[in-house]
């Protein structure tokens, strides 16, 4: 692949002795929809966690973009600037401020203190919040503090602040989790519409969400892939229906 | 869809309305200007309070909007006294000088009359020579610079230091401590260069004003701290109102979160620590004019944690809360530590309560953070929004 914006190299991560990734190669294309299911505990989140600059691994490269720049020396807001979104399996917004405040601050914007000091909102700014309000479903919410959301509506308020930040990867931890049969739908879409221009990376365990993305699948054991292809092609695939199927 | 600044702060002009007029009753009532009910020494009192409260807003922008519980501030307030205070003292004491020298038959040379100035100033610390930090006091220009830079550089420093190994938590309010305890442990020294534990005294006559009276100073002293006040208040109503105050308390919040943002945490802290202490060096330098002597002790530990304890009972996260806190305690304490407040005989024990404040101020913190953790600013909230 020529166009891989992504790529995790043989990389491995020891928790207090407990190897919670184990020598993991993966590559995202750009654009690419991809998902990524395995077990409670196979190191989904932790994958994530590594990419995202949280989690620092004992070996292996994290290798992004043409330039082929490491990102294992970059602080969490510096890999962010470099267009890498996330959206943790735990809804995270600021609950104390309103959802307009939330995207307000995600929207890809400079982000110096200076910058921000003196930043003033203009029509095309409130446009743009308005426009992304209305693609989660929050445009009657936008004055309403996130805190009293419902679990979905912040998952939710939480895409809707990945796709503010205009990232070229976006990492979507358990985006479905708490959502209704037509939340989820929708949401569906959202992630499909977002992946036709970047990458999209979409943990989650709900099996007919993950078919309704229709897309490469991979999936994740024990800290290392155990099979990657259609979804079709990985539930066929004995071992799998043995460690994670068939629970 | 755009409004402008006070419109959407409408608190913002109700406090400086309130002020306005609280400084107009003050003018008119005190000896200076109108009717003398107000005492000189009452005066001063008041406009000391004023700062007090602008380093609590200070304070609560730094703890109650950013998330810092600093607990070094009064360094800064401290640090902006001592180098207003110097210049205060050297003046007044070359005036005296130059004064007692006049009837010599040979006038003196300008090295006689530094020698002169030093002996007066550093005799209480067995010395006469000026320390190099002494080598702007001359200049009132250059030590209302120091006033800004001195704070704003220990901050800038400090901080720097501090944020970068994201030292969080109650680990960074010990480590704020340990810096005031360290400079207040210094400062405490006679050879530190400000007088030990004498401090600088005199601070309250004005070189160059030597005939104006107690009362007409202590007035103008709380006209440009109900001033200060009101730019301060300004100038972080508008930081916390617009995205930065959004960013501030997203960090508050949750600082991990906003890094995967890709905002760079430790620089907004930063800001705010560094621009918080200048603001609270330039409380200090109107206040101890007022106060007339600043001596180490006043930036011990303690005076810091009174700060943290004005704002939550105040009501962190509202400016007008840390006011309202500051202004309550603060006169609150004067009056029951002055002697005020009656003793209250039990019988078998009497209550005194220049023992027994600091007890009632205990409990009230407790209580306060128990059952009412938006503090008095809180309940004043409620008040206003039952009423449409
Ligand atoms: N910071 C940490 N310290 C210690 N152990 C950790 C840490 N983070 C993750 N682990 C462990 O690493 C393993 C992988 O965790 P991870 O959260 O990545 O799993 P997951 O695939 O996301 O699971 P789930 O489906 O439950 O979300 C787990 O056994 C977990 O307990
Ligand atoms: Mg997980």
């Amino acid at each position: 692949m020529n166009n891989t914006l992504l790529e995790v190299d043989g990389v491995s991560v020891t928790f207090d002795g407990f190897r919670a990734i184990n020598n993991l190669s993966i590559q995202i294309a750009e654009p690419e929809l991809r998902a990524i299911i395995g077990p409670n505990g196979a190191g989904k989140t932790t994958f994530m966690d590594i990419i995202t600059g949280k989690t620092r691994p004992d070996e292996g490269k994290v290798i992004w973009g043409e330039r082929n720049i490491s990102l294992l020396k970059m602080s969490e807001s510096q890999i962010a600037q470099q267009g890498i979104g996330r959206k943790f399996q735990k809804p995270t917004v600021f609950e104390a401020q309103t959802v307009r405040e939330n995207l307000a601050m995600a929207l890809k914007n400079k982000r110096g203190p200076f910058d921000v000091l003196f930043f003033r909102s203009n029509p095309s700014i409130e446009g743009e919040i308005v426009e992304l309000a209305e693609e989660i479903g929050l445009q009657d919410a936008l004055d309403t503090p996130s805190g009293i959301l419902s679990h979905g509506q912040k998952q939710w308020l939480e895409i809707g602040m990945l796709l503010a930040q205009d990232p070229r990867l976006l990492l979507v931890d358990e985006p479905a989790a708490g959502m209704t049969q037509a939340e989820r739908e929708q949401t569906t879409e959202i992630l499909v519409r977002a992946a036709q221009t970047r990458a999209v990376v979409v943990v989650e365990h709900d099996m007919e969400f993950v078919r309704r993305l229709n897309c490469k699948v991979t999936v994740l054991h024990e800290g290392s892939v155990l099979a990657e292809g259609s979804l079709d092609h990985v539930t066929a695939n004995q071992t799998v229906i043995d460690v994670y199927l068939g629970r | 869809m755009r409004k402008t600044f006070i419109s959407q702060n409408p608190s913002v002009l109700w406090f400086l309305a309130a002020l306005g007029l609280f400084t107009l009753i003050v003018t008119i009532l005190s000896e200076g200007f109108g009717l003398g009910i107000v005492s000189t020494s009452f005066i001063k009192t008041l406009g000391k309070t004023l700062c007090l409260c602008l380093i609590a807003i200070a304070m609560d922008v730094v703890w109650g909007y950013c998330g810092i519980l600093s607990l070094g501030h009064f360094a800064f307030f401290g640090l902006g006294g001592y180098a207003i205070g110097m210049w205060l003292m050297y003046a007044r004491t070359e005036t005296i000088v130059v004064e007692s020298l006049a009837g010599n038959i040979i006038p003196p040379t300008e090295q006689e009359v530094i020698d002169a100035i030093g002996t007066q100033i550093f005799g209480v610390v067995g010395s006469s020579e000026f320390p190099l930090i002494w080598a702007f006091a001359d200049s009132l220009v250059l030590q209302l610079l120091m006033v800004v830079l001195v704070p704003g550089l220990l901050a800038l420093v400090f901080g720097w230091l501090a944020f970068r190994s994201r030292v969080t938590g109650v680990y960074l309010s010990i480590l704020t401590q340990a810096m005031t305890l360290a400079l207040a442990l210094y400062l405490f020294q006679n050879d530190s260069g400000l007088r030990g534990n004498n401090g600088l005294s005199g601070l309250q006559n004005i070189p160059g004003f030597e005939a104006t009276p107690q009362a007409t100073i202590s007035i103008v002293f709380f006209w440009a701290s109900a001033f200060a006040l009101c730019a301060g208040y300004l100038f972080f109503a508008w930081i916390v109102s617009g995205k930065l105050g959004s960013v501030l308390r997203a960090i508050r919040d949750n600082e991990a979160r906003v890094r995967f943002l890709g905002y760079h945490v430790e620089s907004y802290k930063l800001f705010v620590f560094t621009i918080t202490a200048v603001v609270s060096g330039i409380a200090g330098a109107l206040y101890y004019p007022q106060a007339g002597i600043i001596n180490p002790a006043e930036i011990a530990p303690i005076a810091s944690i009174y700060l943290a304890v004005w704002v939550a009972i105040g009501g962190r996260g509202r400016l007008y809360g840390a006011v309202i806190g500051a202004a309550f305690v603060s006169l609150l304490s004067s009056w029951f530590t002055g002697g005020g407040a009656p003793d209250i005989p039990l019988g078998f024990y009497t209550i005194q309560w220049t023992d027994w404040w600091l007890v009632l101020l205990g409990v009230s913190f407790v209580a306060v953070t128990l059952f009412f953790p938006q503090g008095i600013g809180g309940l004043f909230d409620k008040l206003v929004r039952k009423q449409p």
